[in-house]
């Protein structure tokens, strides 16, 4: 059943250094929801060029079978930079609110997963 | 390399978003903050408000701060100079917001990040580098590492801790 989650994927550049708080954030998302087992692939992000192929806005940037969760607006260009998140209280972060995080997974994971 | 404790600092005139030549010494400072931030780095918005605060509370101290943007506003437009003057004429700057275009100042005082603090005591010497303060979530610590380094000097006490860690996005060089 699980299967059904083709890839997860957290797509950072080395230059920024927020990524590991990230990716913390994100496996305890998947553990909050019970999916614990679920894979996080690190995808690095290394040249212009590859931001530009990849889509890529800014470290770190989460995708679900492709799908950005939290989707920026749509005039972002593709930069090598660290991506500009905000808090639900309006301040600004290096990474999601745990809590968007959250209930990103919860919207995107495939239904099977959510209630495996 | 960045500058080292007690080292003088390296002087510079940069022009400010009105594109008037501002220096780094005035000659009424007890103390100067320089503090190498930018537009689009996510560290340097989290921190911000805690550094306007800092300029707001020690300038009737005697204590001014500046703030220099050193990125490429080519590759990154969201730091180009339009984009500086319309955040300082928001308001949202307490202080001079000036433009390194040629990157000179940040390459000769060694800034990495975006934030990257440095205070000057009287005389022009570094007496402090590193963060506003140790975590850029906690708006309540409200840039007390730099607080604590400006109450030493401002009181002729050696600064207790002169060096931590700058956290930031790293300052984008002209390729």
């Amino acid at each position: 059943m699980l299967d059904s989650v083709s890839r997860i994927e957290l797509l950072y550049w080395d230059g920024c250094p927020s990524h590991p708080e990230a990716l913390r954030d994100l496996r305890a998302a998947l553990d909050e929801l019970g999916h614990p087992e679920l894979e996080v692939a690190l995808v690095e992000i290394a040249t212009e060029e590859q931001a530009r192929e990849y889509g890529f806005i800014g470290s770190p940037t989460l995708r679900i079978d492709g799908v950005d969760p939290l989707p920026p607006p749509e005039d972002e260009p593709p930069s090598l930079n660290c991506r500009v998140y905000r808090l639900r209280d309006g301040r600004y972060s290096p990474t999601p609110d745990p809590m968007d995080l959250r209930d990103a997974l919860r919207r995107l994971l495939p239904r099977s997963v959510q209630e495996a | 390399m960045s500058l080292a404790i007690g080292a003088p600092a390296p002087t510079f005139t940069l022009p400010d978003t009105d594109g008037i030549p501002t220096p780094l010494h005035d000659p009424d400072s007890a103390a100067t903050v320089v503090v190498f931030t930018c537009n689009h780095c996510p560290y340097a918005r989290a921190w911000h408000d805690r550094l306007q605060a800092v300029a707001r509370d020690y300038l009737p101290r005697g204590v001014h701060v500046l703030q220099i943007n050193s990125n490429d506003a080519e590759r990154y437009p969201r730091d180009s100079p339009a984009a500086m003057a319309a955040r300082v004429n928001a308001g949202e700057f307490a202080g001079p917001y000036l433009l390194d275009s040629s990157q000179q100042v940040a390459r000769a005082w060694g800034a990495a990040v975006t934030p990257d603090v440095y205070v000057l005591d009287a005389h022009g010497q570094l007496v402090y580098h590193g963060a506003p303060d140790a975590d850029y979530h906690d708006e309540s610590l409200a840039a007390e590492w730099l607080r604590e380094a400006l109450d030493d000097v401002l009181a002729q006490r050696p600064v207790a801790r002169t060096e931590t860690q700058p956290v930031g996005c790293s300052i984008k060089w002209l390729s």
